[in-house]
């Protein structure tokens, strides 16, 4: 914590402390759900959607739309932090479980790289998106999830910055040695955890 | 005309720093910009943002982050652009309390994606809605000062002429439209953006860059690739919330 001081700010916005206990540090109370996406969003036909986990993996697979809805899904209740300082508290998505899908797969490196139609890339080690850490997921607070939140599909994966939970996923590729992804190129950190404030390079 | 400076490479933003304020400038009624002077300033890309941290004595903080007006051969400093949010708490502490002289901690600059380095395929078309021109109004600046014979429009929606940030430096360059009420005799755009004023605009042009609220964006984005840009060419960044 810095010893500076800002001559008259006393803030505004401050939320009680039940609630604040749950914002990660910096981060603010948001209502809304804000997007935020590098390009134009895709336009992608949710019966055409398929997923598939390939690269380090002792068999590659691929489900389609119909196999991917035939998986458990879990309602998946959470608090989303995204690294432009709002976070979303009490919000739920429902999905499958990166862990019943990388069963299917047997994988042999540690990395995995989420990977989107339209060119999207987000690195995460596995141990970040298994035992019950990501799911791919379909719904949103019991709709289809949009498509400018990533519909048909994207990742959640909440216990990290939100933008790890790659929208519009097509798949994964694991790895052997971890790689940045899109945004870990352009100045953000390589794991993102909030609570430690891991926003940029170097944090 | 100044000399032209390289592209800077991505590199590590610098760390929390305490900025002085040197001028601030009333743009409309909602908008002021803010010229920053920076005990460790480096070049930033023209289209990214600062980070801004108050600090209540009680040790609360409040973290927002903004983009940079200005052009980095401005060396020294940054000028941000704030609009102010009725239910913010950041940009309304700007507008009230924040006077020249006053000191405020900065960090930056960050991201190197929604930025011009002068290497995109021209012709470059902005498209900003509101306070969304900000952060290409520091593309359009550093393009004037770097690159005037590279190809670089902009498209910019206002609600009504109150509303119009930079008033004075735009040029030829630039095609306004006016989304609520356009002035007494304009004989330009009036109404939202739509797909005969982008095509127009974007007529030929191989790189894009939007910027505005969550709708504006959608809107501007699809109207780009229906004008024919590649996906892949049209960088876009958002504010506030879609209400869903």
């Amino acid at each position: 914590m810095s010893s500076f001081f800002s001559r008259g700010f006393s803030g505004r916005r401050r939320v009680p402390s039940e609630l604040a206990e749950r914002l990660p540090p910096g981060q603010y109370f948001e209502d809304g759900f804000p997007v935020l996406t590098a390009g134009p969003t895709p336009r992608i036909d949710a019966a055409e959607w398929g997923f598939r986990i390939d690269g380090m993996v002792a068999e590659g697979r691929e489900w389609t739309a119909a196999e991917f809805r035939a998986l458990p899904f879990e309602t998946v209740p959470c608090d989303i932090h995204c690294v432009t300082k709002w976070s979303k508290l009490d919000t739920s998505f429902r999905g499958v479980s990166l862990d019943v899908l990388l069963a299917d797969v047997e994988p042999l490196g540690a990395y995995a790289m989420a990977y989107s139609y339209g060119g999207y890339t987000t690195n995460l080690p596995l141990e970040d998106i298994t035992d019950g850490k990501a799911w791919v997921v379909t719904e949103h607070e019991g709709e289809p999830l949009p498509r400018e939140h990533g519909g048909p599909a994207r990742m959640l994966v909440p216990h990290l910055y939100f933008w790890k939970s790659a929208k519009w996923v097509a798949g994964l590729r694991i790895m052997d040695d971890d790689e940045p992804g899109f945004w870990e190129q352009n100045g953000y950190h390589n794991r993102g955890d909030p609570w430690k404030e891991e926003r940029y390079w170097n944090d | 005309m100044e000399r032209l400076i390289p592209p800077v490479a991505p590199r590590a933003p610098g760390r929390w720093q305490v900025a002085t304020v040197a001028a601030i400038k009333v743009e409309t009624p909602t908008v002021r910009s803010y010229r920053l002077e920076l005990p460790m300033w480096m070049p930033h890309l023209p289209g990214q943002h600062y980070d801004v941290r108050l600090t209540a004595p009680d040790g609360y903080v409040a973290q927002r982050s903004y983009s940079i007006a200005s052009s980095p051969l401005n060396a020294g400093g940054i000028e941000l652009t704030i609009d102010c949010l009725l239910d913010g708490e950041v940009s309304p502490y700007f507008h009230e309390v924040v006077e020249e002289g006053d000191r405020v901690e900065v960090r930056g600059p960050f991201a190197s994606y929604f930025v011009w380095r002068g290497d995109e395929p021209p012709p470059v078309v902005l498209v900003g809605g509101g306070s969304g021109v900000v952060p290409l109004m520091a593309m359009l600046r550093h393009q004037r000062r770097t690159a005037p014979e590279t190809d670089m429009r902009l498209v910019y929606s206002v609600r009504t002429a109150a509303d119009v940030i930079y008033a004075d430096e735009l040029g030829e360059e630039t095609v306004l439209t006016y989304s609520r009420e356009p002035p007494a005799g304009w004989t330009g755009h009036a109404g939202r953006i739509d797909a005969e004023l982008i095509a127009g605009a974007a007529a030929g042009a191989m790189t894009a860059y939007v910027c505005g609220s969550h709708g504006f964006v959608e809107t501007a984005g699809s109207l780009l690739v229906d004008a024919g840009l590649r996906p892949e060419w049209v960088r876009t960044e958002r504010f506030g919330p879609t209400g869903s």
